[in-house]
């Protein structure tokens, strides 16, 4: 057997180690330990002359095991494999010591840090004796890609990905694309109409010759991994035939049944037959099987939509038979986007929200002032009138530790937007219940300042209730909004006929769920996470998936455009190198000992274990690319016939072992 | 004679808790130096024998953590490391290990400040039940 030389580069990383850590004597412990060959520490360790000290020490001392104590191996693992490989030997005989994040950063004794980074660098040390070189495969990258959600972030993503002819794959869940965007009235600070800007995006993502169309579609089912994605999509039954519906609404014309229709937020009616919106791509009808009477009879009564559909495109056949259809197709790369939902008012009972008809939230306001809404684009009470004066209160949701501690970024944007429209579009006084004023992005500084010399009142301070419980002649028959003012110092009551409460975006209701299809991991606050907040914004800790948009976190339109731009970016960079790389660190099966139990087949959550008969025996064998490396198997094979590659029994307890010694 | 510092060793998943502990660092949330990570994969990974073999080399307190259920990057490395602990409870337990000695967290990527706080309340634990049996047994033998 080779001899083991075992070089030790102990980083300073300026003073974030050094000025804890006493890492000469760490680099001088290490020097005495078996097998070291050299024990060095230098100040950046990550720079090029750092990474050059490993590259030299290989070829001159002929090292063939490395160590580098460092940060953490989530940082700078890849730097330090590939200065390894850089200097000749297989990148996997190379061992990370976390000295930093585990030790000097979360450490103030500067003996005891020191004593610790020693344990850490000698259980490095035990590990990478063990190590074995891997071979890391290239396999072959599919280019299609799955996106996720047909709102602004999804579209957007799709269409830069398809412009590059590359295939997409868009599911949305809702009947037509468009999301919250095609929803919204102006947007701010421009006030371009949101519906303007955004149907010609729809139109080109219905039309684009790279793009595979799923509406009204859910994913069920993500298996595989970066590169090769098995996907399962339930296209759900509109009950019309597609071929056939040339979107002519008669249906929906000739239908008597009718409910709240969640486009226009309840604020208008729909049919049991219906095309969702004005623009609705595709423009197709969809029946709603909980409200049509003719499904519930099924087949004796109603039947209007039959009878004048023209196209055939409705018949008895569609309506009763036609089932959801499951759709399967293979991707390289998956976009997640699927957008956020608005906070819930009515879980604060003190604003009333549910109680009262005219407290309403965001998205009521814009469907009010869009002019294709259900008012034309008047905005009215409950009863008709128009307000004399409406009420504005931001952070209904957000910023407030009973409900969700963060800033949702959007609100006080647009409340200055329903401000100016307010103004604009009706002769009411406005008043803003604001916190603070946060006006961060380009031209938003100056749109506030615009609405504040239009005439709006700002008065400072979280809005404790919303009440008709009137104490003056001036309150009877309105809304009072009673809040602190903190500028003046006292208690105020205003009387409105209008509240709109600016309410936060919140992560979607599923998507515990959709974390789960696509192994996504969640914050605190329910969005998915990002690889890392600051350098891999759009990532996520699954290779090959990435996430745009509000699922990550609320955001305004153009950082939502900008990051689905970023993801297709991701996408198109992976298409274009061809290949990924496939986990070394895999699970193997020591044939000679396996008795074909299949207790590892049992437990795998990725079908990577197959027992079969060789040579007449019954073994286990892994199928490498399915193989995620958790080690799960290895813990439940009773005969110890399966290890983990990097991670075996004997380098893992040589590991333990090595950090209780004492040093 | 100086205080006991009891001496814990932590598996850590590579996605979750290894990466709170990195958070911890990052946002320099201090805790007692007396715990070693060492990284494993997935909390799945965990083998009893490594856990015996932390106690077995003087451990007083061994902690294995890993990802919440439904944040698994292995969809449900969680429920398979529950079990092994379940066991592994009643073998430490044969062996007349306190049921304290051994404590199973679930601590996201995001939740440095958990893990920091999961980390003060183990030493402050271990303190009060004193050193482990076996670690007085190896030291009388020496």
């Amino acid at each position: 057997m080779e001899e083991i030389r075992i070089g030790v580069y102990i980083c300073h990383c300026g003073f974030n180690i050094a000025g804890v850590v006493n890492v000469e004597e760490v680099a001088k412990y290490a020097a005495t330990l078996p097998s070291v060959v050299i024990s060095r520490e230098y100040r950046y360790m990550c720079s090029d002359p750092g990474q050059d000290l490993i590259k030299n020490d290989i070829k001159k001392l002929g090292l063939n095991r490395v160590v580098v104590a460092s940060c953490s191996p989530r940082m700078h693992e890849p730097t330090f494999r590939k200065a390894v490989a850089d200097g000749g030997l297989n990148p996997y005989l190379y061992e990370h010591a976390n000295i930093r994040e585990h030790c000097s950063w979360v450490h103030d004794d500067k003996e005891l840090a020191t004593k610790k980074a020693k344990d850490l660098v000698r259980a490095a040390v035990k590990r990478v004796y063990r190590h074995e070189p891997l071979v890391v495969k290239e396999a072959p990258l599919n280019p299609n890609v799955l996106v996720v959600g047909g709102g602004i972030a999804g579209m957007q993503a799709a269409l830069d990905i398809a412009n590059g002819q590359n295939k997409v794959y868009l599911v949305e869940r809702d009947p037509s694309i468009g999301g919250h965007m095609i929803q919204l009235d102006r947007t701010f600070p421009t006030l371009d109409c949101s519906e303007c800007i955004l149907t010609p995006k729809m139109s080109d993502v219905g039309h684009h010759p790279f793009i595979e169309l799923f509406t009204y579609s859910e994913v069920e089912e993500v298996s595989g991994s970066i590169g090769n994605f098995k996907i399962k999509v339930r296209k759900k039954a509109r009950h019309i035939d597609e071929s056939k519906c040339i979107g002519c609404n008669v249906c929906e014309e000739k239908c008597p049944w009718k409910t709240d229709s969640e486009f226009e937020m309840g604020l208008a009616k729909r049919k049991a037959v219906y095309i969702p919106f004005a623009q609705a791509i595709p423009h197709l009808a969809v029946v709603d099987p909980n409200l049509c009477a003719y499904i519930k009879s099924d087949g004796k009564k109603c039947g209007a939509c039959i009878k004048v559909c023209e196209a055939q495109a409705i018949t008895p056949e569609t309506l009763l038979k036609q089932t959801d259809q499951i759709v399967e197709f293979d991707v390289g790369t998956i976009i997640v986007a699927t957008g956020y939902d608005q906070f819930d008012p009515s879980v604060i009972p003190q604003y009333g929200y549910g109680k009262y008809d005219n407290v309403l939230t965001g998205l009521h306001f814009e469907r009010m002032t869009c002019a294709a809404g259900p008012t034309g684009g008047k905005i009215l009470l409950k009863d008709g009138r128009e307000p004399e004066r409406i009420a504005l209160v931001h952070c209904v949701g957000s910023r407030d530790q009973n409900y969700h501690e963060y800033c949702s970024r959007v609100c006080c944007m647009y409340a200055l937007k329903y401000a100016h429209l307010a103004k604009e579009l009706s002769k009411a006084d406005v008043y803003q219940f604001y916190i603070d004023m946060r006006c961060f992005g380009e031209g938003y500084e100056e749109f506030y300042k615009r609405c504040s010399e239009e005439g709006v009142n700002f008065i400072r301070g979280k809005v404790a209730k919303i009440t008709d419980e009137a104490l003056s002649d001036e309150e009877k028959g309105k809304l009072v909004v009673i809040s602190e003012d903190t500028l003046l110092g006292k208690l105020v009551r205003v009387p409105v006929d209008m509240v709109i409460l600016c309410s936060a975006l919140e992560a979607r209701s599923d998507a515990e769920n959709v974390a789960r299809i696509f192994n996504l991991n969640r914050r605190a606050d329910g969005f998915f996470l990002e690889r890392h907040v600051k350098l891999d914004p759009v990532a996520t800790p699954t290779d090959g998936i990435f996430i745009a948009g509000c699922c990550e976190g609320p955001r305004d339109i153009p950082d939502t455009v900008a990051q689905a731009e970023a993801t297709a970016a991701k996408a198109l960079s992976l298409i274009s190198k061809g290949t990924i790389t496939t986990e070394a660190a895999v699970s193997t099966v020591d044939e000679s000992i396996c008795h074909g139990c299949g207790r590892c087949e049992e437990i795998c959550a990725f079908h990577a274990p197959k027992v079969a008969s060789k040579n007449g025996t019954l073994v286990s064998s892994i199928n490498e690319t399915l193989c995620k490396g958790c080690g799960a198997c290895a813990v439940v094979c009773p005969t110890g016939a399966i290890s983990i590659k990097h991670f075996t029994q004997d380098e893992i307890l040589a590991e333990v072992a090595a950090l209780t010694e004492v040093s | 004679m100086a205080e006991f510092e009891p001496q814990i060793v932590a598996f850590c998943c590579n996605w979750c808790t290894y990466a709170a502990a990195d958070l911890a660092g990052t946002s320099r949330v201090h805790y007692p130096p007396n715990v070693r990570i060492v990284r494993v994969m997935c909390s799945s990974m965990v083998n009893p024998l490594y856990v015996l073999k932390a106690f077995e080399g003087g451990a007083d307190g061994v902690l294995v953590a890993g990802c919440h259920h439904s944040d698994c990057h292995y969809i449900d490395g969680p429920v398979k490391c529950d079990a092994t602990v379940d066991k592994l409870r009643k073998v430490l337990h044969v062996l007349g290990l306190e049921d304290e000695r051994l404590r199973r967290e679930l601590v996201a990527a995001s939740e440095g400040v958990v893990f920091a706080r999961i980390i003060k309340e183990m030493v402050e634990q271990l303190k009060k039940i004193g050193p482990s049996p076996f670690k007085v047994k190896t030291e009388a033998l020496a």
